[in-house]
């Protein structure tokens, strides 16, 4: 293999692709973010057939395919399901986190699902799967899940 | 094993520049629960699934898991498909061959695209290569604006030919509620409109559209079950493959040409022209109109001009093309493939309402790709041999 480019001059091209992209939130999301923004509160949708509440909030119950017309309050505080801990500071971090970054599953109470979210207010080596935690709201909120700055320990 | 497949229901969205209102899932809902409800069918119903969009155009790229809040996938077998610019008319040729190969007897079929959310130029560049195309790359319209140059070099056409065509589509497009461009331009307002690339003005082009269309398709065995009138596949035909953008014989579709010719010894078609009643022909830009309908056989070559100037392809006329409005009027890219077999199946089902051509026993729909592909489908309202 050492001699694989001899007599040969490979050639490279570099390029980049821009493709700027906006996504709409849609209706169900739309509702979700603004609960959050305007009134710090975070809600979800229930299935009338299943009974189930889904954070993040579906518009369509993946079950039984039926619409999800209901909107429940969901509780500030719950349990981590599960973490994990962040050691390097890989380029999908956002900038203003710094390793080391707990990321944990969160099921809120009056949740039948969990929501992924930051972790802090606590050492890595002291988070443990069940442990209770709360929401901490960001000061200055923009209608994104970041309105939720992490969740701490009760 | 082989099964014959028919069309039993369709639905849309109306189509539109941006729907903020919903994101992409909540639009491919739209499109889903509309076909259900037109086949009188559940969810639980159907069997697998077929989805399609064009690559980049969301950023999003396991569409088929990423969507099933809105296509009802969840455990269910579904795949993407995507072709570029035929996206929406491969989607139905898989959903064809799935039902047809006898393993699954209810198939729903999406094509969607909200193309408000990225840049299509960006998007579509993504398709050319990379050492020799793209760097010298200057968008889709000029790559068809090269095929009108040559088509009109070769047979003595005009700019008056190809405004033409798109007056014959936004006419038709008053007819059609979910179409995007609901407005009726005179050849004057076409010539006058600003020049984007020889010798293609801005009303010779499609739009960019949010919207998502879906088809369900059931085996022989069921079909008539759901449907009293339902929509038979009569053949269907594909054409794919890379032309480097010298490689094209511009002026011609070849891939048309080929693509057709397969579709009409299929079902025993000797002269299009009269055999066809309608044609949902995929034609984002109004010049597409003359060359490819010569590429099909429904006239030779150089003659679509007076052909269409005879008001032949118009409402009333001989063959109407694009009672909807077609891409001219609406253009969804990974929906627009799938709402002309939707279409399509709307005048053999004598559903289509202030839009139908009375009387229709064979219709065709096709799909285009900006790299000069092209997918087509022969529709009959009488059940194949």
């Amino acid at each position: 293999m050492s001699d694989q480019f001899q007599g040969i001059e490979p050639m490279v091209y570099k390029s980049k692709i821009n493709v700027p992209y906006s996504w709409w939130a849609g209706d169900t999301a739309s509702k979700f973010y603004i609960t959050l923004r305007d009134e710090k509160k975070i809600t979800g949708t229930k299935c009338a057939a299943c009974n189930k509440v889904f954070l993040p909030p579906r518009k369509v119950c993946p079950s039984c395919f039926t619409e999800n017309k209901e909107w429940v309050n969901i509780s500030n505080e719950g349990t981590v399901i599960t973490f994990t801990v962040a050691r390097c500071q890989f380029a999908a971090i956002p900038s203003d986190k710094k390793v080391p970054v707990i990321w944990g599953m969160i099921k809120l109470d009056g949740a039948d699902t969990a929501m992924l979210h930051y972790l802090d207010e606590i050492k890595p080596e002291n988070v443990t799967i069940g442990m209770r935690v709360k929401a901490v709201f960001s000061e200055e909120r923009k209608g994104t899940i970041r309105d939720i700055s992490y969740f701490k320990p009760v | 094993m082989a099964k014959r497949v028919a069309i039993v229901g369709t639905g849309q969205t109306f189509h539109k520049s941006h729907r903020p209102d919903v994101n992409g899932q909540e639009l491919i809902n739209e499109a889903v629960l509309r076909a259900l409800a037109d086949a009188d069918l559940k969810m639980k119903d159907i069997d697998a699934i077929v989805i399609g969009n064009m690559d980049h155009f969301e950023g999003i790229n396991y569409v088929d898991c990423w969507s099933v809040d809105g296509s009802g996938g969840t455990m269910k077998p579904i795949i993407k498909l995507t072709t570029g610019g035929t996206t929406g008319c491969t989607v139905a040729i898989g959903g064809y061959h799935l039902v047809g190969s006898g393993m699954f007897d209810k198939v729903l079929i999406i094509g969607w695209e909200k193309n408000s959310e990225s840049d299509t130029t960006g998007a579509i560049t993504t398709a050319f290569d990379p050492v020799w195309d793209r760097l010298v790359f200057a968008g889709a319209i000029s790559g068809l604006a090269a095929e009108a140059q040559a088509y009109i070099a070769r047979y003595g056409a005009s700019e008056r030919d190809g405004a033409r065509v798109s007056v014959r589509d936004r006419k038709h497009a008053m007819n059609n509620p979910h179409a995007q461009l609901r407005k009726e331009v005179s050849l004057e307002e076409v010539l006058a409109s600003p020049m984007l690339a020889d010798p293609i003005h801005l009303l010779d082009v499609c739009p960019r559209s949010d919207g998502a269309c879906a088809v369900i398709m059931a085996s022989e065995d069921i079909a008539e079950k759901i449907c009293p009138k339902p929509d038979w596949i009569w053949a269907t035909a594909s054409r794919h493959s890379y032309s480097y953008l010298g490689d094209a014989d511009y002026g011609r579709l070849t891939s048309m040409r080929e693509g057709s010719q397969e579709l009409w010894k299929k079902a025993g078609i000797r002269e299009p022209r009269k055999e066809l009643d309608v044609i949902e022909l995929y034609q984002p830009y109004s010049f597409g109109g003359l060359i490819w309908i010569e590429d099909m056989g429904i006239v030779g070559p150089g003659e679509a001009p007076q052909y269409i100037w005879d008001g032949n392809t118009d409402m009333g006329g001989e063959l109407p093309i694009n009672p909807s409005g077609g891409v001219i009027a609406t253009n969804p890219i990974g929906a627009t493939g799938l709402i002309r077999c939707a279409e399509a199946t709307m005048q053999v089902m004598g559903k289509a309402q202030g839009r139908q051509v009375p009387d229709v026993n064979f219709a065709f729909s096709s799909g285009f790709g900006g790299c000069w592909w092209t997918d087509m489908i022969l529709h009959g309202n009488k059940k194949p041999n």
